[in-house]
């Protein structure tokens, strides 16, 4: 069957981010960007289905800029077969990349749809879940355990609760979190063969989706500042501070 | 203006984080209503009705909607609230799973994890994990909002007298199956809503330790949680990890055993009043927000301090 992964370029998780002082965005000029690792754990899921002999062909796409290819070609190296890059340089907020990907899954067909569970720029957490809605398919989301069987999928989802197992009809939508797997890095040879697997590039327009935002950013502020504290030389005077001073306890 | 809650409830008790999410709903101003969907959800609907200065509860009461799968109350709730100007729910992961799914069925943006209502289309939200605050309007005619529950002080729970509605509703959307589920079961306090959260990380060895941490909440009446590093060490359960990606917590006091303080586990605690932290190393992030940092091994220091602690409480 096939499956479909779609991967976001973002800031890589160990920038510290900084407000622009005009409070318009944060700083990403000369900031290191990876693969989302919530998709970064999608394509590994994916691949690792490929080994079992239960996909037969992993399609990777990603909306963003002419840079974002490069975390198409990270996943082509990770073992995915082909390249999809929905090319733009606007903002694409979670309802137009929703709408996008819908447009790619009634093209391709896929039997399974890999989205990570939460884009760590955004923390919208909200793409997986509207995709399933607009093709109208079932969705395992914060997927811990993903078991194909025949014509359905169990997905294992981390709740509030614990866990809960779900079963849901092919095709299916599951989004990752981080206890799915660990994703492996990508060997030299791979990297290289990458370079040759195929890489298509299409714009909104020629998926026929109007992208323009329905929320606007007003503004992007530094949140406020905790004042550091201090050192406590000794548990005594921890449970002093926090009965006489803090009166926390 | 008006405003459908969708309440959070596990079918037999109301959760607290709804009189958080109704008091952010008052935030915005306008008649309040609450949603309760679930399967056998008398005595929730019944604690809804006396939340305070609610206006009405509507009560979707079926199997569809007993383990609360994301695609059923999605219809549901798309279908009641299509009337309404805001749909609010709290940011937990049954409104994380079904919301957006909402707002994709009536073809409108989410705002996710709102910590302020600035107006009634505007609102505050934490990007970056929290190390970014944007400030976001929404130019949808419906407003389709999760709450960051700890944001917002809580209404009453009591004193309301909301007429109740049952709806005749069933959306069952055939697309998913209940299996089954494991749930923590704990006589501690609900790490999300507790006063005094100890979480233990990575230094704490094993699973076995956390019972060190366990007689320390116990003293202190505390909820109990954890970072990813212990999660994914397997020392204790998925819902115990506090951060970016696990829940939020925001008690009077935090006690951080082990924990360096990555950007993603404070994204989690940063809002915490008081912040103890407890590590051998001096050099770490977590002393940088800690109100009282402790640098010390927490093999003999968190026994110490429940020895402490039970002489003072
Ligand atoms: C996408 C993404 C999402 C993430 N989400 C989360 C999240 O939601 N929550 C979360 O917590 N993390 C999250 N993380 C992981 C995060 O980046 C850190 O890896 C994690 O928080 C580290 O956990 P830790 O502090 O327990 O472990 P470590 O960083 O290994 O720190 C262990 C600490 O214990 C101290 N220590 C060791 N032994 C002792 C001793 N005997 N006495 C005293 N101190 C001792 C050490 O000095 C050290 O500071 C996420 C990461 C990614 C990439
Ligand atoms: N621009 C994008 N390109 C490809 N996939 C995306 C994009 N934005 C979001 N996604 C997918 O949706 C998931 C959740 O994103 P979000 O809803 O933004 O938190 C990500 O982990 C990706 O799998």
């Amino acid at each position: 069957m096939k499956v479909l992964v779609a991967v976001k370029r973002v800031i890589d998780y160990n920038v510290k981010v900084r407000v622009k002082p005009d409070h318009s965005g944060v700083d990403l000029a000369n900031v290191k960007m990876a693969m989302n690792p919530f998709c970064e754990i999608a394509v590994e899921e994916a691949v690792r289905l490929k080994e079992k002999g239960v996909a037969t062909e992993i399609v990777v796409v990603t909306i963003g800029p002419k840079a974002a290819q490069e975390q198409i070609r990270t996943a082509l190296a990770l073992g995915c077969d082909r390249g999809i890059h929905i090319a733009t340089d606007e903002e694409v907020q979670s309802l137009e990349a929703a709408k996008l990907l819908k447009a790619v899954v009634e093209k391709e067909e896929p039997k399974l749809v890999f989205l990570g569970k939460q884009s760590i720029d955004s923390d919208n957490n909200q793409t997986g879940q509207m995709l399933a809605a607009l093709t109208g398919m079932g969705q395992g989301t914060f997927a811990s355990e993903v078991a194909v069987e025949g014509d359905k999928v169990q997905v294992t989802r981390e709740i509030d609760g614990g866990l809960m197992t779900v079963s849901l009809g092919l095709p299916a939508v599951v989004t990752t979190d981080l206890r799915l797997n660990e994703p492996r890095y990508a060997s030299l040879p791979n990297i290289m063969k990458a370079k040759k697997k195929p890489l298509e590039a299409i714009s909104p327009a020629d998926l026929g989706v109007d992208i323009a935002a329905h929320l606007t950013t007003l503004k992007v502020e530094a949140p406020a500042e905790r004042k550091g504290g201090i050192k406590v030389a000794s548990v005594e005077e921890l449970v002093d501070k926090l009965k006489n001073e803090a009166k926390v306890i | 203006m008006s405003i459908l809650v969708i309440a959070e409830h596990d079918n037999s008790t109301l959760k607290q984080s709804t009189l958080n999410v109704v008091a952010a709903a008052n935030a915005v101003g306008g008649d309040v209503d609450v949603l309760v969907a679930g399967e056998s959800v008398g005595g929730v609907a019944e604690s809804a009705a006396k939340i305070a200065g609610i206006n009405k509860v509507f009560v979707a009461d079926n199997a569809a909607y007993g383990h609360f799968l994301g695609e059923n109350l999605a219809e549901l709730v798309a279908e009641v609230g299509k009337t309404y100007s805001h749909i609010f729910t709290g940011a937990g992961t049954t409104g994380k799973d079904f919301m957006p799914r909402v707002a994709a069925l009536l073809d409108v943006a989410q705002v996710s994890d709102i910590m302020s209502v600035e107006s009634e289309d505007t609102f505050v939200r934490p990007i970056y994990a929290g190390n970014a605050m944007a400030t976001v309007k929404s130019n949808d005619p419906i407003k389709v909002v999760t709450v960051r529950a700890t944001a917002f002080d809580p209404v009453s729970g009591e004193g309301g007298d909301a007429s109740v509605e049952a709806l005749d509703l069933v959306k069952d959307a055939g697309l998913s199956e209940f299996v089954r589920e494991e749930l923590a079961k704990s006589d501690r306090p609900d790490l999300a809503s507790a006063d005094v959260v100890v979480s233990g990380g990575r230094g704490m060895q094993n699973g076995e330790n956390f019972k060190m941490l366990e007689s320390l909440a116990d003293v202190l009446g505390a909820g109990l949680g954890a970072s990813r590093a212990a999660v994914d060490a397997g020392f204790v359960p998925n819902d115990m990890q506090v951060g970016q990606t696990g829940k939020i917590v925001a008690p009077q006091l935090y006690i951080a055993v082990g924990i360096s303080g990555a950007i993603q586990h404070m994204a989690g605690m940063g809002d915490s009043k008081v912040i103890v932290a407890i590590n051998k190393d001096e050099d770490a992030p977590i002393f940088q927000v800690a109100d009282y940092g402790l640098v010390a091994d927490l093999f003999e220091a968190v026994p110490k301090l429940e020895e402490e602690l039970k002489k003072v409480l």
